[in-house]
């Protein structure tokens, strides 16, 4: 069954319509990165997915597991399997990391009719979780994000989606801001955490990552649609020639109909 | 009859009812006091201190003096008695001896009730007692003063560290007509001693009533007191109360004031720092709901150069509660190199919560660092989607960031058992309070 299927999806923000008429089609097992400009709406997308709710859907469907995606709550999306590693995680002072997850954990466990996990097997498989994004023990036992460096942030965003082990992963710029250790550190989780059942989609404005998490599918995304798509090929030659010609092509009016390559 | 000449009248009753052994100077001061009352009476809507607090609940009420009181079990007592701790209980305002406890303490250590104290330390009594909270200009402290019978009285000499918290507790036991009472306390802590008290308000029963307490805080030359605060009367009862510190030199001082409880509470919090390398934190929590009203006033005064004082106050409001900070620190002129900062923050979770908020600065001496700050707001619409977005439910989302806004109070509290209590009232207070629980 199709993972994610996005048709004709045509997004509000007040009065400005951000997204366009997107279509995204994603299969189990697959990494599709979506890059673009600033302003392309690729943070949107990420957003409507996870159901923030002050973005307005005035046309499309989006199909998660062959299910209406947008009648769901955020929290729903959660359960069902949906996780939106955040371009900006948010500091959460007093509540602890690793109490918090085995709360969010349970939560989607018990959505999932399984038994909620007891305080020994959750720190076991927190801890095996903790190798795969190499966290600090630390982190653990600190306030979500508070506190933590840009890199740790996002770090416990990749670790975060280790512990939820969700079917859809988006990463909205996870890699934004990041050293080059930092950044593999984030990649080599990610990479670990691919298998035939999950999907993800890399949300970036860099194709630095690309050459870490090696993708499926590339994506351009231009004024609200992805105008573009390839193998990862792609990303090379958005790197090398920018976004202009795209932009171009889309300012001609021709870009929506225009035959990928 | 209005009510400032009914508490009048009770006066007389109260002072011939009033027996045992009084140091003529605690007299002379109730007689001064009563009067002063009768002049200044309670304050009107306009006065600067007492705008935006709603008094008709006090004025509109006529307060007996409680009756003796015939006891209660044990049981009653369970919930505000904590382990570990020396334990003086007063109930109505009156010193309650069956149930108090009070261990072994080192020696020179008095802590006894105030009406034995003045009898047995009269002196001390006699030179602590009515010194430093002032009643010429606030109706509360005027009363309390002419209607001072009972009450705890900490004393702790030079040198001398108490290990075990003291635990205060006060109980208010409505009768069938309202009643008021004027609990009064003293914590001394003398040259280099050290002490920790904890000073509870809760309620025996529904049905309406005032208490009206002023705890005085002397501080010798580098004595250490850190004092808690928990208020959580019901909310029938009416709470006036004056928290009055006075520090010598390098000595430090720590209040947390933490309040759930009374339908109609202010809290004057006044410190006055009169000697050199003086610290000084006043923090305080406030939780408020319904049509509770909860009026903070803090007054802080550095008199003398070298002193730090850190104020962090945090409300928490619900439905059409109001809440009032009004915080003024006050340099003198001789006060080089303060350092002070205040803060208060205000989390609305309803639409129909209120709060006014005034941070104030006065500023005498020329090098100092002064700082003020205050914010009202909702909760962060991103934060509770960011939780969402991992599984929790809406609700427990808003519970979980509700709980960390409270948090760095919560953290600041040092005596396990305090903090473990306002822990498990946010457990219980918050929806999905059991999310919290496990999340925290």
């Amino acid at each position: 069954m199709t993972m994610l299927e996005i048709k004709n999806l045509h997004v509000r923000v007040e009065d400005q319509e951000i997204i366009k008429g997107l279509d995204l089609t994603v299969n189990p097992g697959e990494v599709h990165a979506v890059m673009g400009p600033n302003g392309s709406g690729k943070s949107t997308l990420a957003q409507v997915l996870a159901g923030k709710d002050e973005y307005e859907v005035t046309e499309g469907e989006v199909r998660y597991k062959g299910e209406e995606l947008l009648e769901l709550a955020p929290e729903e999306r959660a359960r069902e399997g949906l996780f939106l590693a955040f371009q900006y995680p948010v500091e959460i002072p007093g509540v602890s990391n690793v109490y918090f997850l085995k709360a969010a954990l349970n939560a989607i466990r018990k959505h999932r009719g399984q038994e909620e996990m007891d305080a020994m097997d959750f720190l076991s498989y927190v801890r095996e979780k903790m190798s795969v994004v190499k966290m600090d023990e630390s982190l653990l036992n600190r306030p979500v994000n508070e506190g933590f460096s840009g890199g740790e942030k996002k770090r416990n965003e990749i670790f975060h989606l280790s512990v939820l082990d969700p079917t859809l992963a988006v990463l909205d710029e996870t890699d934004s801001g990041l050293d080059i250790d930092a950044l593999k550190i984030v990649a080599d989780g990610v990479n670990s955490l691919r298998s035939p059942d999950r999907a993800f989609v890399v949300i970036t404005h860099y194709q630095r990552l690309l050459n870490y998490i090696v993708p499926d599918k590339v994506h351009a995304m231009i004024d609200g649609r992805i105008v573009e798509s390839g193998g990862k090929e792609l990303a090379h030659e958005l790197e090398e020639k920018g976004y202009a010609w795209l932009e171009e092509r889309v300012a001609a009016g021709e870009a929506a109909s225009a035959p990928s390559s | 009859m209005s009510t400032v000449e009914h508490l009048t009248g009770e006066y007389q009753k109260f002072v011939q009812d009033l027996s045992g052994d009084w140091p003529s100077a605690l007299t002379e001061r109730r007689r001064q006091a009563i009067e002063r009352f009768g002049e200044i009476g309670f304050p009107s809507r306009r006065a600067e201190q007492w705008r935006f607090i709603n008094l008709n609940p006090i004025t509109e009420t006529t307060f007996r003096l409680p009756e003796s009181f015939n006891g209660f079990g044990a049981a009653e007592l369970e919930p505000y008695v904590y382990d570990g701790c020396h334990q003086i209980v007063l109930v109505n305002g009156r010193f309650v001896a069956e149930h108090s406890r009070l261990g072994d303490l080192p020696e020179g250590v008095i802590v006894a009730s105030l009406a034995t104290a003045a009898a047995e330390h009269a002196e001390l009594v006699e030179r602590y007692v009515g010194r430093f909270a002032k009643f010429d200009d606030h109706p509360f402290v005027a009363l309390n003063t002419a209607f001072l019978r009972d009450g705890a009285f900490i004393y702790v000499p030079k040198g001398v560290v108490v290990e075990e918290p003291i635990n205060l507790i006060c109980l208010g036991l409505p009768e069938a007509e309202p009643v008021a009472f004027y609990p009064r306390n003293l914590i001394v802590a003398e040259e280099s001693a050290q002490v920790t008290v904890v000073e509870q308000y809760a309620s025996l029963g529904d049905g309406s009533y005032m208490t009206s307490p002023v705890t005085e805080v002397a501080a010798g030359a580098n004595a250490v007191i850190d004092h808690y605060k928990l208020q959580r009367e019901s909310t029938e009862a009416i709470h006036m109360a004056t928290f009055q510190i006075h520090q010598q030199r390098d000595s430090n001082v720590s209040s947390h004031s933490i309040s759930w409880g009374g339908g109609l509470v202010r809290n004057d919090v006044n410190a006055v720092l009169d000697g050199e390398g003086c610290e000084s934190t006043l923090n305080g929590l406030y939780m408020v709901e319904g049509e509770q009203q909860i009026d903070n006033h803090m007054r802080v005064d550095h008199a003398m150069p070298n002193c730090d004082s850190h104020e962090l106050y945090k409300g928490i409001l619900e439905g059409r509660a109001r809440a009032v900070f009004n915080g003024l620190i006050h340099v003198h002129k001789d006060a080089q190199k303060t350092d002070a900062k205040q803060t208060n923050r205000n989390l609305l979770l309803s639409k129909e919560a209120l709060v006014n908020s005034h941070p104030q600065l006065e500023i005498f001496a020329d090098d100092v660092k002064c700082t003020h700050g205050s914010t009202t707001g909702h909760l962060d619409d991103v934060a509770v989607f960011y939780l969402r977005s991992r599984g929790i439910g809406e609700e427990a989302a808003r519970s979980l960031l509700t709980y960390a806004f409270a948090a760095d109070i919560v953290e600041r509290i040092k005596v396990g058992a305090v903090r473990r209590e306002l822990e498990e009232f946010l457990f219980r207070r918050l929806p999905r309070g059991e999310v919290v629980r496990q999340a925290v």
